[in-house]
């Protein structure tokens, strides 16, 4: 088995991202940058099942300028066994990596595609469920566990309601929501065993995939701030307020 | 053409209240014609829900076995099949509608936008970033139709008082056969549901346990408020994942929220920044959630929450 698992670098989740004051975008300048925390959960799956024994290969992938090297050479240091850039100094849209991923499952036949359940950039959430209807099989997203048996996964999904367990036959794409394991740190001497893991490299150009018209960015803002509020000394303050303002 | 398609989401008796949410979203596109979408296997009650939302213009009702779970492989290639028929195609940002919709839109060709939050004409779109710490203004470009989730939070339901026309829709594809819905645990709780309520108490890993997050439970019921939770309270266990408020969570806009030891990070603030009010207890006076709590309360939960119950 093969499994196959994407990572996007996005601003850490601890930064706290400004809109550039033009309003062209958000400040990005000299922030750190690390492996979108959705799909760093996803790598440690594949890892885990590779360490039980029910899978052979965990191959990373992510699309994007050089840059991008960085976190594939993190994903081969947590463990994965080889690394595969796909090229462009364009950030693509949902729809673009879902065709470009298709190009890469055609080629590499996975098992198994994990993706994160969105990208905390452009918090979409789109390209597992776009891949998946691409080609042509089943979608678990938002997975908290998984369990692989004769062909098969066990997916138990976060949903509004619960959770959610669906049963589907493999190849399929898997989408990790948070609780479904707690990634490993990168040791030492991991990261200098991953210096020599292979990382290919392969242009957007040539793969050969049709980009539907993107959305179009028209201007960033900050989001509306919440008035200043007021600090209250007491429960019976409290509920005097409250009533002040009709909601009690 | 400009015609809009609603894809309603339902549990086979009642229509959920983000499906009335999209409707009022969809109001603002300047367009009369809103269709709403329903598939599933006996569909008469959520239908004549449905055709009451005002602003709807008909109700279709898609029935076969298949559609007893709300599976996405099934339905997206039906959604695709219908689209050629719409300039804008749109859902609830729930997990249904965030499962299915993006599976369709790859159908059809074209990207999704997801969260719309405000509507500024037919194409252009506000949506939330960053887990809400930008807002950005995306328009749709031509040569496609519209696809978009829309944020429950940013818009009331559309009222009731409509009289839509009903009719059947026959399923057009096959079930792939490769996805099997097998169960559905949910906690049930007899509360009012977190998404829609008018007042939610919400507890975080200051509470230490489930059998202390008894004391949220109690102060929730006493003013017939909906549970919520950090991640950091669903993660030790306390308290199941649906109740989870925040970017990856729930994101709710009820008119009061109690934040009760909850340290206030962006990711639990994106989820109730369209509160009316919020109120904060914390015994760190220094902890974020007080930079943009309403009202805010320095000490211990454990006295003050019991004193409150008394007080409410
Ligand atoms: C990709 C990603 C997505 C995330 N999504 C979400 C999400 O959707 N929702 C979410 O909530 N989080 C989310 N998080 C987690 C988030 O970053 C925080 O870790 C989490 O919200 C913290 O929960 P908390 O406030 O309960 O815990 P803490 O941050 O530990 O805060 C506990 C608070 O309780 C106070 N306290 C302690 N004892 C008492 C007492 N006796 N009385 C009064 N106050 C007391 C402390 O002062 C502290 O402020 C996400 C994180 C990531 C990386
Ligand atoms: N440029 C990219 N490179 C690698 N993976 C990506 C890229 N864009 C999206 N993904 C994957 O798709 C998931 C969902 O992204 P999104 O649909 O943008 O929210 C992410 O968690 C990644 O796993």
């Amino acid at each position: 088995m093969k499994i196959l698992v994407t990572i996007k670098r996005v601003v850490d989740y601890n930064v706290r991202v400004r809109v550039k004051p033009d309003g062209s975008g958000v400040e990005t300048d000299g922030v750190k940058m690390s492996i979108n925390p959705f799909d760093e959960i996803a790598l440690e799956e594949a890892l885990r099942i590779k360490e039980r024994g029910e899978a052979e290969e965990v191959v990373v992938v992510s699309i994007g300028g050089t840059e991008v090297q960085q976190q594939l050479r993190t994903g081969l240091a947590m463990g994965a066994d080889r690394a595969i850039q796909v090229e462009t100094d364009q950030a693509v849209q949902p729809l673009t990596a879902a065709r470009t991923l298709l190009k890469l499952v055609e080629k590499e036949a996975p098992d198994i595609v994990f993706l994160g359940k969105q990208a905390i950039d452009d918090d979409c959430s789109q390209t597992g469920q776009m891949l998946a209807a691409l080609w042509d099989r089943p979608q678990a997203t938002f997975a908290s566990r998984v369990e692989l048996a004769d062909g098969k996964a066990t997916v138990t999904r976060e949903v509004d309601a619960g959770l959610e367990v669906n049963e589907v036959d493999l190849p399929a794409v898997m989408t990790s929501d948070l609780r479904l394991n707690e990634p490993r740190f990168v040791k030492l001497p991991d990261i200098m065993k991953a210096k020599r893991k292979p990382l290919d490299t392969v242009p957007l150009a040539d793969l050969g995939v049709d980009s539907p018209p993107d959305l179009v960015a028209r201007t960033y803002e900050p989001p509306p701030r919440r008035g200043g509020g007021k600090m209250v000394g007491s429960v019976a303050e409290l509920v005097g307020e409250l009533k002040n303002k009709g909601l009690l | 053409m400009a015609k809009v398609l609603i894809i309603g989401e339902h549990d086979g008796q009642t229509l959920n209240p983000a499906t009335a949410k999209t409707v009022q979203g969809a109001s603002g596109l300047g367009i009369d014609d809103i269709d709403i979408v329903l598939f599933g296997t006996a569909l008469d009650d959520v239908a004549a829900q449905a055709a009451a939302v005002n602003g709807v213009s008909r109700v279709l009702t898609c029935v076969h076995d298949d559609f007893a779970h709300p599976l996405a492989s099934r339905i997206a290639p039906e959604v695709a099949a219908i689209a050629g028929d719409y300039s804008h195609i749109l859902t609830g940002s729930t997990t249904f509608g965030k499962d299915l919709l993006p599976r369709a839109a790859a159908l059809i060709g074209v990207n999704q936008v997801s969260d719309i939050m405000e509507v500024i004409d037919a194409r252009t779109f506000k949506r939330p970033i960053y887990a809400g710490n930008a807002i950005v203004t995306v328009e749709v470009p031509e040569g496609g139709p519209v696809v978009g989730t829309i944020r429950s939070a940013s818009f009331a339901a559309a009222g009731e008082g409509g009289n839509a026309e009903i009719s059947g829709l026959e399923p057009q594809a096959e079930d792939p056969g490769h996805t099997r819905f097998v169960r559905v645990e949910g906690s049930g709780g007899d509360g009012p549901d977190l998404a829609s309520a008018d007042v939610v108490v919400s507890g975080g890993r200051a509470l230490g346990s489930a059998d202390n997050f008894a004391i949220i439970f109690s102060l929730a019921q006493k003013m017939g408020a909906a549970v919520g939770a950090s991640r950091a309270a669903v993660d030790a266990g306390y308290v199941p994942n649906e109740l989870q408020v925040g970017q990856t969570g729930k994101i709710i806009a009820p008119d009061l929220y109690f934040a009760i030891g909850i340290s206030g990070a962006i990711q639990h603030l994106t989820g109730i920044k369209d509160a009316g009010t919020i109120v904060a207890i914390n015994k760190d006076a220094d902890a974020p959630i007080f930079e943009i709590a309403d009202f805010g309360l320095v000490g211990d939960l454990f006295e003050l929450v019991p004193e409150l119950e008394k007080a409410v």
